[in-house]
This record gives structure tokens, sequence and C-alpha cells, in this order.
């Protein structure tokens, strides 16, 4: 199946119904993409399809025929909202962050801290107590 | 021109850049889910479906081929997990204690197969033991005294009493539990997500009856620990270890959510009674304090829990005459085990909120009577212990007050459905007693062509242990920052510097490894790492835990010193409360902490923050529910945990008053910051005029409390 990863064409061979998530991780060797409860819970697994933040766990594969798909990889490492949760201590154990960076990718530039907390209300964290979370989102 | 010869800015102190940031930032950053092996198989842990009673028979009812299966027969060494009571199996053999318990292991290449393969159980059913309180067995008893306890109610103009309760609390770390076990070469490498790696080690050694070498374990990335990494592991790294050498295939062992809420460790259940002799003006005479702790099915570390639950529960106050009695019983639910506090926040919820009361019931402002009770350097602890000039409730409890402006709010909300509340509290740093020395922790420093690299088995799992010990070396040393780098912690590498456990990774090995960087910087003998790399090759230093001087525990009594010092805190808590729904909303938390030196300014918030958060969700929305010994609501839909929309503003302060021990004066920070969201939140709704005296104060408790309070005159007018 077509679909663009990453803003790359790419042709993927699974399982319609499988998630996501494992094709993510499985076929395209992308691990950057967690799972942190496997029911949409905990946001550990958000990607972007077209533009919008989705959990990866809840969708099947064959969702994303033609569609576009990015996940934290896409980024490359140096994306701003990337360099202020590093900067903010946004990131503890890592495990939500590269989640909490997809999800915060659509608020867009110096959003609002209520548009951060409600664009986020999606994602867990155990660690921060968000308040690093809300620092680095709103500095990018 | 060497870099390292311009003089570096100092590393402690600063917000220098994380050592793991860029990899987790990137999600290039590698959790043992993200790893694979050729060859490697899933396995998969069949468990009881009843709390107690005996295995009458299993039957393997699925088709067999490409499968694996192991039980306790296939345990070479002893079918215990090797920890403070040889009391728990890894796998059952005939006995079933609790719901949940690892009976059978099977692996398979396909994941599919594997969840679809059906095991039956039989069993011959028993009556399981639910209540702690009605239990007949005690894991462990302990009593403290101090003075002696009637001469100090006879002292007394009033005598309060209260009973108060806590819930059990679910870790969510939010990767889960899970290992990979590799054999190879007669031994096997264990690879996970765990908190202490010679733990694992250990437990992996009897269970195999082999030796040291033969057994490796590696921590991997860890996405969060807070305790529910600390035990746990050592089982589930001998189930995928039993699978691996049984199977002669690497086998992955990774629980889902579901899996990973019911079966491991919770914090424990806990019935606290006081009864407090006080004067008029609010001075304590007397403090007599029962405790029960619900255990669980095993022992795992009930006894060291109890035990600092024991040693905080009269608070951070002066009273001359204290009595606790503790103890932790069995009951047939999972066994509960380490959670950041470690006994703590149950006992500290209760001297708090028993505390308003006696302000309520004395007519007493509950900041005054705090001031009037509150410890000052050369004051005794409950175990006799002198309190020296790193002792900062007062200060702390103070600038709480002033910074959150408590005495305005007070004023404001009167009235209103808001409320403030607060809660002064305390955290003893390292092991309790003489636990530190026993450990006799040890780390090492290696001089390597790239610089100095950092040998210890203290693990990061998010608190920022590999740059936090890197800034200490560097500056020991008089190297940058970037000169010191850390390695992943490896049994076979590393010595055992003890376990990430008890906010000692900073005091403690932070210590340690100062004390190697000092040896090495004299060994160099004013050449820099490089050129003395150059000149002789690489060194390494190692040194060893030294107890304090003057720091004296007797076990068997109880008394002495309990912990070399003590990180203080107080927080103030502002909420309200729905009147058609008893939801409680925290609107804002102030935090003030004295943990002696912050060596990484936002690391240390992110503790404080962190810590308040999840004390926020256990004062109000954590709620799990046990249905005959088994959690009922083991998903994160209905065991919620706090959201951003559920996580107020925390406005964090921290204060400095060095502690003579840690490096540069540094206290414990990772579990102070738990100890103090719930007793304030719950006493800010007490000051609306609602008598709650249990958490997590979830609607329907608010709501008892509520219609409690209305059946007596001298409830307080409940604006709602």
């Amino acid at each position: 199946m077509i679909f663009t990863l990453n803003a790359a064409t790419v042709d993927v061979d699974a399982h319609p119904m499988k998630r996501l998530l494992d094709v993510l991780r499985e076929e395209c060797g992308l691990t950057g993409t967690k799972e942190g409860c496997g029911e949409g819970e905990c946001g550990a697994c958000t990607v972007l399809i077209d533009d919008a933040a989705v959990c990866a766990c809840l969708v099947p594969f064959a969702q994303v025929r033609d569609a576009r798909v990015t996940t934290i990889e896409g980024l490359g490492g140096d994306h701003p909202l990337q360099r202020a949760f590093a900067e903010e201590g946004g990131a503890q154990c890592g495990i939500c962050t590269p989640g909490m960076i997809m999800a915060a990718l659509p608020l867009g530039e110096k959003p609002s801290l209520r548009k951060v907390r409600e664009g986020l209300a999606g994602n867990l964290c155990r660690c921060t107590g968000y308040e690093a979370i809300y620092r680095a989102v709103r500095k990018a | 021109m060497h870099a390292s010869k311009i003089a570096s800015p100092l590393a402690v102190g600063r917000n220098v850049p994380r050592k793991d940031s860029a990899e987790k930032v990137a999600g290039a950053a590698k959790y043992v889910d993200d790893l694979v092996f050729p060859g490697m198989l899933y396995g998969r842990t069949i468990r009881s479906t009843i709390p107690r009673g005996r295995i009458a028979a299993t039957r393997l009812a699925f088709d067999q081929r490409g499968f694996v299966v192991a039980d306790y027969r296939d345990i070479p060494g002893r079918n215990v997990v090797a920890l403070i009571e040889d009391d728990q199996p890894f796998l059952a053999e005939r006995e079933i204690r609790h719901t949940a318990e690892p009976i059978l292991l099977l692996a398979h290449e396909s994941r599919d197969l594997l969840l679809r393969a059906h095991v039956e159980i039989g069993y011959e059913r028993e009556n399981p033991v639910l209540d702690p309180e009605s239990s007949p067995t005690a894991f462990k008893s302990l009593a403290i005294d101090k003075g002696e306890i009637e001469d100090g109610f006879s002292e007394a103009d009033i005598i309060i009493e209260g009973e108060y309760r806590t819930g059990h609390q679910e870790h969510i770390y939010i990767e889960t539990n899970g290992v990979i076990a590799v054999p190879q070469d007669g031994g096997i490498t264990l690879l996970g997500s765990m908190q202490c790696p010679f733990y694992v080690h250990k437990a992996l050694k009897s269970m195999l009856g082999w030796s040291d070498e033969r057994i490796r374990v590696v921590q991997t990335e860890t996405g969060g620990g807070f305790g529910g990494k600390e035990e746990y592991p050592s089982l589930i790294a001998g189930h995928a270890a039993l699978l691996a050498l049984k199977a002669n295939r690497p086998v992955k062992i990774v629980y889902d959510r579901a899996e990973d809420m019911i079966a491991t460790t919770k914090r424990h259940p806990a019935i606290v009674r006081h009864r407090t002799g006080v004067k008029r003006d609010g001075r304590l005479t007397a403090m007599d304090i029962d405790i029960v702790m619900d255990a669980g099915a095993y022992v795992t570390l009930s006894p060291v829990v109890l035990s600092r639950g024991a040693i905080h529960a009269a608070g951070p106050y002066r009273c001359d005459h204290v009595r606790v009695r503790g103890r932790a019983m069995m009951t047939n639910t999972p066994p509960n085990g380490a959670f950041r506090g470690f006994g703590a926040p149950q006992t500290q919820f209760a001297v708090e909120v028993h505390m308003e009361r006696i302000a309520e019931t004395l007519g007493i402002d509950p900041v005054k009577l705090r001031e009037t009770n509150a410890f000052r350097p050369g004051d005794t602890t409950s175990t006799g212990q002198i309190l020296g000039e790193d002792c900062s409730a007062l200060d702390v409890l103070r600038r709480a007050v002033r910074r959150s402006g408590f005495r305005t709010r007070q004023r404001r909300y009167a009235g209103t459905n808001r409320g403030i509340g607060l809660a002064l509290f305390y955290h003893g740093s390292g092991f309790t007693g003489g636990g530190e020395v026993r450990l006799a922790s040890k780390a090492s420093l290696g001089l390597t062509e790239r610089g100095v690299q950092i040998l210890v088995a203290s693990t990061e799992i998010g608190q920022g242990t590999r740059t936090m010990h890197a800034q200490i070396v560097a500056d020991a040393l008089g190297v940058p920052f970037d000169d010191v780098y850390p390695v992943q912690p490896d049994t076979s590498n590393v010595p055992d510097s003890g376990p990430t456990v008890a906010s000692r990774t900073c005091m403690v090995v932070g210590r340690i490894l100062q004390q190697c960087a000092e040896e090495m910087k004299t060994r160099l003998g004013g050449m820099t790492p490089r050129e003395f790399f150059a000149a002789h090759g690489p060194m390494i230093v190692t040194s060893e835990y030294e107890g304090p001087s003057g720091i004296k525990w007797d076990d068997s009594t109880y008394r002495g010193d309990a912990y070399s010092t003590y990180a203080w805190a107080c927080d103030v808590a502002e909420v309200e409360i729905n009147p058609d729904t008893f939801e409680v909303r925290p609107l804002k938390l102030t935090c003030v902490h004295d943990i002696g030196k912050a060596i990484h300014p936002v690391l240390v918030a992110g503790q404080i923050e962190g810590g308040t958060a999840q004390g926020i969700g256990y004062a109000l929305i954590e709620q799990v529910v046990m249905r005959e010994g088994s959690m009922a609501n083991a998903q994160l839909t209905n065991y919620t945990i706090p959201t951003t929309l559920d996580t107020p503003p925390i406005d964090v302060v921290i204060v400095e008053n060095p502690s003579r021990y840690g490096p540069h004066g540094a206290k414990g920070v990772g579990e102070l910051p738990i100890d103090g969201p719930a007793p304030a939140i719950v006493n800010a709704v007490r000051s609306i005029g609602i008598d709650l005296r249990e958490i997590p104060a979830v609607p329907e408790i608010v709501m008892k409390a509520i219609d409690l309070g209305k059946g007596k005159t001298d409830a307080r007018h409940v604006p709602l």
C-alpha cells in the first residue's frame, strides 16, 4: 500500500487491519512512536495523519492509504519544538516525548497556555507535571 | 591548545544540557520494546484467576507446535525472588496467594498465536483474606517509643483522636514493564526497563544457581519508574530468562497496560489512627499513632516501606512523648511494593490532616499550630535523632504562607466553594538507619580517550542521573561538563552503586563520585585528563561509601539517626468544589522545598512539579477498585492520572539549606514532593467545611463526608 511517510512516498506491505503503530514500528523500523496503553488514552503513539494529531494505536493501516503520515523521525531532531523540549526539561524519561511533540506541532508557534493545555490534554506525562512541557511548547 | 586548559564555568548549579535530551526529543532513544534480536520469541505469562487456593490441574488447550512452555520445574536454582524474605516464587508450584500470580510461561515467535493460546487451570479455592485488619498474618510489626506516652497524655488539656485512610496507587510509568533475555556462551544477558540492575542480577543468580559472571544485566532506556521498577523487574527477568534458556533463543516479555496494572506492585493502602494530647495553646504533649499497611500476598519490600512510614508518622513536629506501632499485614492481593515516598505519603497524609483537625478543635489558626510545633534545629525526632542546622521546617512553612498569600486567600475564600490548605512535611534522604553502611555502595570513574567516564549502577529513569552526576564530577575534577560522560548501567561493566531508590542517587552516589573525582584529580598531578591519557593511558578510580561519623542507629530498638539528613517542604493547595458533582478541582499548588542544593535547578523543579502532579492524582482521582482481590479498573480509561487539564499551575520555590553530607550540600529530592499534595488538598477541602479524612477524595468519598457532616450538630456550614 502506498502512502507518504515523513515526506517520502513509500510502499509498505502489511495487513490492512494491523495497527498503524505496529506498521510504523515493525515494517518501517520507526521506533520513535511509542506504545503506552494501546487504547488511545495516553497519546504516546501520537503521529500526524495529514495535519491532524492522532493515536497510531487506534488507526488501522488501511486508513492511511494515500495519506501523509509524519512521525517524530520526520522532524529531523533539530526542530524548534525538539530544541525547546531539550532546553526546558520537557523530556524527563522521554517515553511520552515523541507523542507530546507531535501533538504540539499543530498548535503552531507560541500558542497561548490555554491552547497548549487543551491541545495536549490527550497526552499523558507522569514525570513533569506538564509545567516544563508548557514552557517548551510556548517557547518554540 | 587544549580546551580543557581554559578554566570552564562550574557546572553545578547551572542548567547545563541534559546528557540524554537530544536522543529523547528525536525519538532515537532505545527502550526495551524498540530492540529486536535475531530469532527472538515473545513471552507470555499465564496467571491465576483466583485470589487464594491451590492449583489442581493445568491443561494446555492449544496446538503446541512452535511453542516453548515453562513452569516451576524448569527452574534450576531456587524458586524464590531473592529480596528481603524468600517467600515469593517466580512461578507458583501448588499454592496460589493472589490473583494474577504467575503459574506458567509460554513463548512463540508469533504474538498472535501466543495471545490466542488457551491454558486451562483448575483450582481448589480457599477463602481469601482481603481486609488487612482481619488478616492473621503480620509480615512485619514495629514499635517506636520516645518518652512515656502516658505522661504525655496526663500533661494534655485535650485529647484528639482520628482515623485516616489512603488507597492503593498505580505508578503509571508510561513505559510498561519489559525485558529481553538473550542466552549467550553458556550465560545469559538480560536487558530491560529497571531501576536496580544488581537486584535483577541477584535474583537471576539465585533462580539459576549460577555464578556471578554468567549473568549480565543491562538497563535499557527506562520510561519512568517511581518505585514500580525497583523490585518487580526481578520477577519478569526471571520469567524471560527461563523461557530463553529453554528455547535457547532470545525472549522478549513486554506487558501491555492491563497486565501491568493487574499484576505489578502498587502503593500500600494504609489505615492510620492518631490519638494526640495537646495543650490549649496548641503544644503537642503526646502522639500515639497506629499504622496498618496492606502488604499484599508476599513480603517484597513491605518491612522497609512500613519502617519509613513509621519514622515519618509523627510529622515534622516536636513532641516529647511519642508512641508509634506499625504492622504490615498479608492479604490475598497482588504484592504492594516500592512507590515514590515509600510509606511516608500515607503516614504524613494522616498526621497533616490530623493537625488540621487539632487546629479546628482548638480554634487555632492552622499556620500558628504548625509554627508552635514545627521542628527547630536541636529538637529530637521520634527516634531520638537530634536535628542539626539543616532542619528547615519553620522556614519552608513561613515562606509558603507568604508566597501563596495564604492569609488573604483564606479570607477571600471564606463562605465560598473554594478553600485553601497546607501541609508541612519532610523526607529522610537515602536508606533508613544503617542501610547505607550495609549497602557499601561503590562508584568508579574511568579516564578514557574521550574524557572521563562515569561508571555507576545508578539508573537514569527520567530524573536526570546522567546529567547531575556528570555535573558533580566535572566540577570536582575541574574539567568541562562535556568531557564527562555516562555509560549505560551494565553489571559486567559497572560497580554496584546500590539501587536507584530512596532519594539517594544524588546525595549518596553523587558524593561517592565526588570522592572518586577528588582522588582522580590528585592522581592527575596537575595534568589535564587528555595529557594524562596521552602519557599514561587509561586509569580507573573506585571509591566506596563512607558512613558519616557520628551517625548512630540501632535497628533492634528503632533509636538513633534514622537518616543522615532530611529534606523539608510546605505545600499550599487551593481548591474549588463543584456543588453539583462533588468533584474537587485543584486551582493552584505552591510548593516550597528545601533540598539542600539544586545541582541542576531545571531537573530539581522537574522532580517537584512531577511529584506534585502525582500527589494530586493520589489525592483526588487515582482510585484502584479492587474486586475479589483483583484490580477491576486496570485501564487508563477508568484509572485516570492527571492530564494537562487536571493539573493546576504549580509554583515551585527551591530553598537551599545545605546538608553536611551530600555533594555541595544536596539532600534527596525524588520522593519529598509526593508527601505533601494529598494532605494540603484535603486540608483545603476541610477549610470549606467538609470533614474529609480519606483519599483518593473522589466525588463519592466527598459526598459521604458531606452527608456524615450534615448529621452532626457541630458541623460547620457547608456552602453547597
